[in-house]
């Protein structure tokens, strides 16, 4: 399994009220959550972002609020992956979940810059910067959180083991 | 060598039925408790359906507390809630709370007995750390955990290393619960505790009432914590006691646990401490405030799952009696509860707050997120005594959110400016 884009690059404590404001809450459609998606920190991210593209920010990555909405509107909005110094752990578990892979590599988060083309694979955990001609080892997936990935999140993987 | 459990470690390994576990194990444990709110829970609906296997797991244990943006604040809003409503008469699920019983989450579900020591709890909020204060396991979760709890009884969790907060002393009159969690978060960080334990130990806690608690364990999450937790004390006893008739077990943490970090802490020599935009670590004391310039503020906000129990609203209504707010200031008042706000009107702390030109609104997470009650415009600024200061997070994106406790935020409402009850004279 691998991702391949262009790279967005943010900072420390991306917070979920940035990612996907509460005043867009009212819905749960993944569709119209992508449409506000990073609009507090970026309001170019929407205009620009293309299938594929890659989040790369440094420490404490969707810190804040549980809502699930964050993970959502990023995969919906075409993300194909977000590599991270740290992410706060409960959108951590949401994005495993909801199947958007994420990967925490300090070095990768430090070496890549804005619009660079990366490519990762899971399975190694190879985060490979095309534009620079360099490679970071991150984290490699186990089995069980690709096959949640690949199954696009919990429940289906939860459903095709039972 | 084998090492003793924290605290958590000790509950964890209960419900998952083994005898020891120890940091950065998986495990799967038994819930006691399955949460959800009128945002979260539409979400974990939809991903239910989705289960081969259908129905919930127990429909005793599972709590829907519509509060985020209830009384619905627009047509999308409400049919959120339609579809939580219907999904709980569906299910048959016990404690399911309509407008009129409702109250935050946070203080509703210790004060309707439904969270006591030793349970293992998980809500798709993330200030479900709250309880914590009671001397159970409880985090925050997404959706589809909440929806897979739900239908399972069960979550897997990462077993986490812990923090000892070592709290000495007894702290100051005005000096409360949420001084003492924003001195923390400023100390080490919003994320000083990513995927830890803040376990809360010492002879200061004596000198906390069970508000303060549910205030310091609430904002465990804001220091990137998997949970806070409390000793279960003689005071802690009396309020499971008080208010439900469920069993409880208390777990102490081994002599020999083994911390990743400790800190001992002054509850005496804490002052009133106010977060600045846009982290809840951005601390700065209300001296060190005082050598700045007054920072003029436009709205204040009194209430919250973490300082909307009664003791906040008896601590603003004592600053507040026979004094004004400001001209031009809009102070808002949200008792958290329906018993808070019927206890508060006994006590004729509403008659206080609307005297001195407050208002007063039914139970409601509404301004703390930016959903509605209370939205900033741009540049504005507010003094509350909610939970996050983030970008954006009560309104327009140059608003600035200054996070304090009611004591701080009472008096701000007064003179205008950031102040603590002594300058009010």
């Amino acid at each position: 399994m691998n991702a391949k884009g262009r790279v967005f690059k943010y900072g420390d404590n991306v917070d979920t009220d940035v990612i996907i404001p509460a005043r867009y809450l009212n819905s749960s459609d993944p569709a119209e959550l992508a449409m506000h998606c990073m609009e507090d920190i970026d309001s170019e991210f929407i205009k620009k972002v293309q299938k594929g593209d890659i989040i790369v920010a440094d420490k404490n990555f969707g810190c804040g609020s549980s809502r699930e909405h964050a993970p959502i509107a990023i995969k919906a909005a075409g993300v194909s992956c977000v590599i991270a110094e740290t992410f706060a752990r409960i959108f951590y578990r949401n994005a495993i979940n909801i199947g958007l892979p994420i990967i925490e590599c300090p070095e990768a988060a430090r070496g890549i810059q804005a619009g660079d083309e990366v490519e990762v694979d899971f399975d190694s955990g190879v985060i490979t910067d095309v534009t620079r001609g360099i490679s970071f080892q991150g984290q490699a997936f186990p089995e069980f959180m690709q096959r949640i990935i690949s199954s696009e999140g919990l429940i289906n993987y939860i459903n095709s083991q039972s | 060598m084998d090492m003793g459990m924290t605290m958590t470690q000790k509950i964890l390994a209960a419900a998952a039925g083994l005898d020891k576990v120890e940091a950065g194990q998986l495990i799967e444990a038994n819930l006691n408790l399955v949460l959800g709110n009128d945002i979260t829970s539409p979400v974990a609906i939809k991903e239910m359906d989705k289960f081969t296997a259908k129905g919930v797991f127990d429909k005793d244990k599972i709590a829907l507390v519509p509060d985020h943006f209830v009384p619905n604040k627009d047509i999308k809003s409400a049919e959120h809630c339609k579809c939580v409503r219907e999904f709980a008469r569906k299910n048959d699920i016990t404690n399911y709370f309509e407008v009129g019983e409702m109250g935050i989450e946070h203080a509703l579900l210790p004060e309707k007995g439904l969270t006591v020591a030793g349970d293992v709890i998980i809500g798709a909020d993330s200030h479900t750390c709250t309880y914590g204060a009671l001397g159970a396991f409880s985090t925050g979760v997404g959706s589809t955990d909440m929806a897979a709890g739900m239908a399972m009884g069960k979550a897997w969790f990462k077993v986490p290393g812990a923090i000892k907060f070592i709290l000495t002393g007894k702290p100051a009159k005005w000096v409360s619960g949420k001084d003492v969690i924003l001195h923390i978060i400023g100390m080490i960080g919003v994320d000083g505790a990513l995927y830890k334990s803040m376990e809360f130990v010492g002879d200061g806690i004596a000198h906390l009432s069970m508000d303060d608690r549910f205030t310091i364990a609430n904002m465990a999450i804001e220091a990137g914590g998997k949970n806070g937790i409390f000793p279960v004390d003689a005071l802690a006893e009396s309020y499971i006691k008080e208010h439900s008739d469920r069993s409880y077990t208390i777990y102490q943490a081994d002599e020999d646990a083994v911390y990743d970090a400790e800190y001992t802490i002054d509850l005496s020599a804490l002052r009133p401490t106010v977060a600045f935009p846009h982290l809840p670590e951005n601390t700065h004391t209300i001296d060190e405030i005082r050598q700045m310039e007054p920072i003029a503020i436009d709205q204040v906000v009194i209430g919250s799952c973490t300082n909307g129990r009664l003791d906040d609203l008896r601590t603003a209504a004592e600053v507040l009696k026979d004094r004004h707010v400001a001209k031009g200031m809009r102070c808002i008042v949200i008792p958290a509860t329906q018993a808070i706000y019927m206890q508060a009107m006994e006590e004729g702390l509403l008659k206080t707050f609307i005297q001195a030109g407050a208002i007063v609104s039914t139970p409601t997470c509404g301004p703390c997120l930016g959903g509605y009650m209370g939205i900033l415009a741009e540049g504005e600024r507010c003094v509350s005594t909610t939970n996050r200061n983030f970008v954006g997070r009560m309104g327009h994106v140059s608003s600035e959110i200054y996070l304090a406790s009611p004591a701080v935020a009472a008096a701000s409402a007064v003179t205008g400016v950031i102040s603590e009850p002594a300058d009010l004279g």
